[in-house]
């Protein structure tokens, strides 16, 4: 049960104000937290819980279903204790703005970049934050649900016309 | 008074060393390298925003074109994961079968890789030898799946068919001669005093570095740190093999290059175990909901038929939820995040790719070394930019 879980023990103690939620879905701990602490929450995560290796950086983008448009999710691994933690916070499109992991971790630059990329969320203090898999004059975000599967000013497909 | 400035000089996209689009501006002092910018995205599919378009059947194709030198283990990342948020359970024979295929996958995308690294330092032979036996893999790869590279073979639940009756002696030949092979390329590498020179303390990053740049895969593990998701985490039945994980010493390219040789060997040992533990039975779960109908019952009964296009058409809804499936990868962990909102199709499908987050680290593998010494890192790193620009 996520309850019993050894990090969600620790965070709840310390981080009791901050953490929105707490899902245990098909074996998985999800831990949801304010976006004010996420930095906080994962430095204590990496030093005194041993939750060393950042696996991922991504986000969700949940246009007409949630309030807040964004979830930030951060997929951490223990190498020591072999287990994994999600940490997602929610982040609203007026208030478009995330403190960098890359004080943390060394791999949250790359992957934050390519999520300022894709959703066109803007990470505070990243050192290099430039568009990474689209061109540099490239015009909107492609991952963002708002943006047209095919493309911009072009005919959605409608199928094999023979 | 004489005044001295650093160079940039642009590698790529179109250079034969960068393995594919890769392009790299350089600065330069003299033949040393102060600065390592890389450019990527030249081969962006967006196969992830596809994906948020496609029912978790059609999304399958869509895979095994990310890191097109191990399909199949794309496969089974995919699948894993959409078994995990289904809750699906696989008949030991697919289970076995998958995983005989995921070790010979791992062979052949070692073999490019070590034909490669070769050819980029220089030694041309072994790239002729490792190719030829990557051909017996991409046979055996056809005489399942009917294709050379876009397998597709795997579904979820199982695979799309049972393995031909000449598979099994045919994986068992080869797994015979392999390791025999394996020593030819060892006896032109390990002490050829050239390979020595180019691969010893080349590249050097300490665990710690490792770490915290997320390395995965074979380039963690050349860096001393014991850790490979299929022992430690075990997925897809990898917890029934025995097989020893390598690791480095020396942080360098020469250690791992030991260390993917050695993993070969593993290979070898693990497909030997599954081709004994090789039982007849089913290679498709009996699950309706998800899975595709028998083949015969699409081609003899109406109710097949119509079974068969339903699922096709519009696919099955996933329970609301998310899942994250990370697969230890030839080039490193390989994971798979879906997010669902109820629906036929993902509301969010994130590819954790190995070559993206490995990539990062070559500027800190190469600073102050020499450009040749550069082109020895992008070996050893073992990219493929079909997977790191999605």
């Amino acid at each position: 049960m996520a309850e019993n879980n050894r990090a969600v023990i620790k965070l709840k103690e310390k981080f009791a104000s901050s953490i929105i939620d707490v899902v245990e879905f098909r074996g998985e701990v999800t831990v949801t937290v304010k976006k004010d602490s996420i930095l906080d929450v994962l430095l204590f995560l990496k030093q005194s819980l041993q939750y060393n290796l950042l696996t991922d950086v991504t986000a969700v983008d949940y246009l007409g279903k949630k309030e807040e448009r964004f979830m930030m999710v951060y997929q951490l691994y223990s190498i020591p204790n072999k287990d994994r933690l999600r940490i997602k916070t929610p982040v609203t499109e007026a208030d478009c703005t995330v403190p960098s992991a890359t004080q943390v971790w060394g791999t949250a630059n790359w992957l934050e970049r390519e999520v300022f990329d894709l959703f066109g969320i803007i990470f505070d203090k990243h050192p290099d934050l430039r568009r990474i898999l689209m061109t540099d004059d490239w015009v909107g975000h492609p991952l963002r649900k708002d943006y047209p599967l095919q493309g911009p000013d072009r005919e959605p497909y409608k199928g094999r016309l023979s | 008074m004489a005044t001295t400035e650093t160079m940039t000089l642009n590698m790529g996209p179109q250079h034969p060393s960068t393995h594919g689009v890769l392009r790299l501006v350089l600065e330069l002092d003299g033949e040393i390298i102060t600065k390592v910018t890389p450019h990527i995205g030249y081969l962006h599919r967006g196969v992830e925003k596809l994906s948020e378009h496609r029912t978790y059947h059609q999304i399958l194709p869509l895979t095994d074109r990310l890191d097109y030198l191990a399909p199949m283990h794309n496969n089974l990342g995919y699948i894993l994961a959409v078994e995990k948020l289904m809750d699906v359970q696989v008949p030991e024979r697919a289970e076995t079968i998958r995983i005989i295929m995921a070790e010979l996958t791992r062979l052949q995308s070692h073999l490019v890789w070590v034909a490669c690294h070769a050819l980029d330092i220089g030694a041309m032979t072994v790239f002729i030898y490792a190719f030829r036996e990557r051909e017996t893999v991409m046979e055996l790869y056809e005489l399942i799946s009917g294709a050379r590279m876009t397998s597709n073979f795997f579904r979820v639940g199982g695979l799309s068919q049972d393995v031909p009756d000449e598979f099994v002696k045919r994986v068992s030949d080869f797994i015979d001669v392999m390791p025999g092979y394996l020593d030819q390329y060892e006896g032109l590498l390990t002490t050829n005093p050239i390979w020595l020179k180019r691969t010893v303390g080349n590249g050097v990053i300490s665990a710690e570095d490792a770490i915290d740049f997320g390395l995965t895969g074979p380039a963690l593990r050349g860096s001393g740190v014991d850790w490979d998701l299929r022992r430690d985490n075990p997925y897809g039945g990898y917890e029934k093999y025995q097989f020893k994980v390598p690791v480095g010493v020396e942080c360098d390219t020469f250690d791992r290059y030991k260390v993917r040789l050695v993993e070969m060997r593993e290979a070898c040992k693990i497909i030997r175990q599954a081709l004994d533990r090789l039982k007849p039975g089913p290679v498709l779960a009996d699950n309706p909901q998800v899975c595709y109908p028998p083949k015969e019952n699409v081609y003899n009964s109406i109710e097949g038929l119509i079974h068969h296009f339903k699922i096709a058409s519009e696919g099955f809804p996933a329970p609301e939820g998310e899942v994250y499936q990370g697969v230890e990868n030839p080039k490193g962990e390989l994971g798979f995040y879906i997010v669902s909102d109820g629906g036929n199709k993902p509301q969010r499908l994130r590819i954790r790719p190995p070559s993206f987050v490995n990539l990062q680290a070559i500027e800190q593998m190469s600073l102050g070394s020499m450009i040749a010494d550069l082109v020895a890192v992008i070996g050893t790193l073992d990219i493929v930019l079909g997977e790191i620009d999605r």
